[in-house]
């Protein structure tokens, strides 16, 4: 797939498990699309503002603030999100408060499981509209989602579908439906799949393929293997170093000849994990190096960013 | 610092950390040490590795403790003088039983069990896995058949999700002022007075009605179960609360693992939850302080383009032992009285078999085997 293929829909989901990497590939995507020339934003979903960390920004909230050029950030607020939406929904305005102000309304909402989860959702996909619920918002090119951590299965991808099923008639149901439509349409909707080349992200890359294409009929756009460590030294070097730990050099060589064999070692364990990947994803997934640096900054995301506009 | 002095006198080991940082592990590494000191431990797991659980036999578990068999151990020269149980959580299994225990009678039971939302409350959304993951301890604790048992808590977005499980889910299932909003026609109406009609039609127009029918029958069906609930999940907070527990924050030395496990000990702190320590898996401790290696040295020893290579190498691993070093002396300061954190190189091989758990357990129940940080 061309980045140009990628970056025309107008919605992709960042996923992975908890560690994997996803605000980095999120922000390194999203900067790569700016960069291509599309308005971009990048929503957080779970209150953690990395991404204004990454931007050396105070917390961006829920509010769409510009980071760089044509690259914004929000983070989704569930509780503000049910109040635009209901704002919409409910004509007149006097009836909406009196919904939304009322103390058994709010414990309703709160209760029900998986409202959070919806109302998320429909306030992303009210993002990649064209036409925004409100008139002086600006339209996006591109939506992309730092999805949060699942344990199992699909998380919030999963939730429009649960309630179009659940609620058989009605608004919910329409909307649900909408939304649903929205992100299973691989024309719109694409989704990144992060892993570590480690054996057990790897696994979970793997189901969640599988879980993904059982459960809602969608394919992985793109599987990114995060954070793979470089082959700094051949098979020949690494046993000429072997040879060399024998002669007993000072504490600072051993070190160093240590250091050189552990990189050697985990180059090899993750490669291993990379084909394992690999094979049973019958195609080669985009990498990104490990950055031997002691926090990534700006810098290191800009660097990310041109390796996966190169590999898209 | 090391896991037995931490573990003293405790029968309940709650392993919790941000997503990724080896949770699963560890507590799998814990258990088996306890274990091979005499111990009966049972670890409680969420989401194993595929291979770690093959190594210990648990690919075929379902939601109920087995024995790891003790050859398994043997083979990889550990002796195993106590013994170790493990399991995997089955989160909708639970929950079902768990409705099974508290419904008063057939109907209800068939009811909650077959209503959609039920059916998805119980399966992802809304902190569910972590109720469960409290109430199977719970439940084990109960069997009084362990010395010690060790959980892994589930990946959730937010380590701490889990803590107000229990009380999330009984004042959810407290709805009784929910029930009588779902009936408007009767008490409702006097309680909350004469917007309770309008509001109710105006939330059928938001929702539909149909799932306000499914949500109705599904707040009636577990408000009846409610003091059921109630009493069981204030037990189970007294349980995380009680002497013999203690939390044991897991975490790399990454600059957001660790702004995590500030958070949570603070959270444990306000909640009055009893803190055991910190495990920061995933070290960068290779480096040798103070000693620059000598680049002309290793230009002697393996020619000039290999040497200038592993002395580069050397450097970036330097920088990251330097910014780890760091990140835990932040940690340790931020611990204040808590006991120094223990610390877990980073193992050239990921960690998925018994031979991976012994070579872990070389630094977790070794005392001072890596060198100590401030």
């Amino acid at each position: 797939m061309g980045t140009s293929r990628i970056f025309d829909k107008r919605l992709i989901f960042v996923t992975g498990k908890g560690g994997v990497g996803k605000t980095t590939v999120a922000a390194a995507l999203g900067l790569a699309a700016a960069r291509a020339g599309k308005r971009t934003i990048v929503c957080e979903v779970a209150h953690q503002e990395r991404m204004s960390q990454v931007f050396r920004r105070e917390g961006v909230g829920y509010s769409e603030t510009e980071l760089a050029e044509r690259l914004y950030a929000i983070s989704i607020d569930p509780e503000r999100s049910m109040e635009e939406y209901l704002s919409s929904q409910v004509k007149p305005a006097p009836l909406y408060k009196l919904l939304f102000d009322n103390r058994f309304f709010q414990y309703f909402a709160a209760a029900t499981p998986g409202m959070r989860e919806l109302v998320t959702i429909g306030k992303i996909w009210e993002l990649a509209q064209l036409q925004r619920r409100s008139a002086t918002a600006a339209p996006y090119d591109l939506v992309i989602v730092d999805s949060p951590s699942t344990g199992h299965g699909l998380g919030i991808l999963r939730t429009p579908a649960t309630f179009r099923d659940a609620a058989r008639v009605g608004p919910i149901r329409r909307q649900a439906d909408t939304i649903d439509s929205f992100i299973t349409n691989p024309e719109l909707t694409g989704v990144v799949n992060v892993a570590l080349p480690e054996e057990m992200p790897v696994n979970e890359s793997l189901d969640f393929k599988k879980a993904l294409a059982v459960e809602m009929g969608m394919g992985v756009d793109a599987v990114v293997v995060n954070a793979l460590y470089p082959e700094r030294f051949s098979d020949s070097e690494t046993e000429r170093i072997e040879r060399a730990v024998e002669s007993n050099g000072s504490p600072g060589v051993r070190a160093a000849l240590k250091a050189a064999l552990f990189e050697h070692g985990r180059a090899q364990t993750q490669r291993a994990e990379l084909t394992r990947l690999t094979k049973k994803l019958g195609r080669k997934p985009i990498t990104l190096p490990f950055l031997f640096e002691p926090e990534l900054d700006l810098g290191s995301f800009e660097t990310l960013s041109l390796e996966l506009e190169g590999a898209l | 610092m090391s896991i037995e002095r931490l573990l003293e006198r405790k029968q309940i080991c709650i392993c919790a950390g941000a997503g990724g940082v080896g949770k699963t592990t560890t507590s799998a590494a814990i258990a088996m040490g306890m274990a091979a000191q005499g111990l009966k431990v049972a670890v409680l797991t969420i989401d194993p590795a595929k291979r770690l659980a093959n190594s210990l036999g648990l690919s075929e578990l379902g939601n109920e403790a087995r024995q790891v068999d003790p050859e398994r151990f043997a083979e990889h020269g550990l002796e195993m003088r106590g013994e170790l149980w493990a399991m995997m959580l089955d989160a909708k299994r639970t929950f079902d039983e768990l409705i099974e225990r508290h419904a008063s009678d057939e109907r209800t039971r068939d009811a909650v069990l077959s209503n959609r939302i039920y059916q998805e409350l119980s399966n992802a959304v809304a902190g569910s896995q972590e109720y469960m993951a409290m109430e199977k301890l719970y439940e084990l604790q109960q069997e009084e058949r362990y010395d010690l048992l060790v959980l892994d808590t589930p990946p959730t977005r937010n380590a701490l999700d889990f803590l107000d499980a229990p009380e999330r889910l009984s004042r959810f299932v407290d709805s009784r002022s929910l029930q009588l909003f779902m009936r408007p026609g009767r008490l409702g109406l006097k309680v909350f007075g004469r917007g309770t009609g309008m509001l109710f039609s105006v939330l059928k127009r938001v929702t539909g009605v149909d799932l306000l029918q499914d949500l109705s029958e599904f707040f009636q069906s577990f408000g009846d179960m409610a003091e059921g609930f109630r009493d069981r999940a204030a037990r189970v907070n007294e349980l995380l609360g009680d002497k013999r527990t203690t939390f044991l924050l897991v975490t790399s030395p990454r600059r957001a693992a660790v702004d995590e496990a500030i958070f949570f000990h603070r959270r444990l702190r306000e909640r009055r939850m009893p803190f055991g320590g910190v495990v920061v898996n995933r070290m960068n401790t290779l480096a040798v302080e103070g000693e620059e290696p000598d680049v002309d040295e290793l230009v002697d020893l393996l020619g000039d383009e290999l040497g200038r290579k592993v002395a580069g190498n050397l450097d970036d691993y330097q920088a990251l032992a330097g910014r780890d070093r760091e990140n835990v002396k932040r940690l340790t300061r931020e611990l204040r009285s808590g006991p120094p954190p223990i610390l877990v190189p980073h193992l050239e091989d990921d960690v998925h078999d018994i031979r991976g758990l012994i070579e872990m357990n070389e630094y977790l129940f070794a005392g001072e085997a890596v060198p100590a940080t401030r």
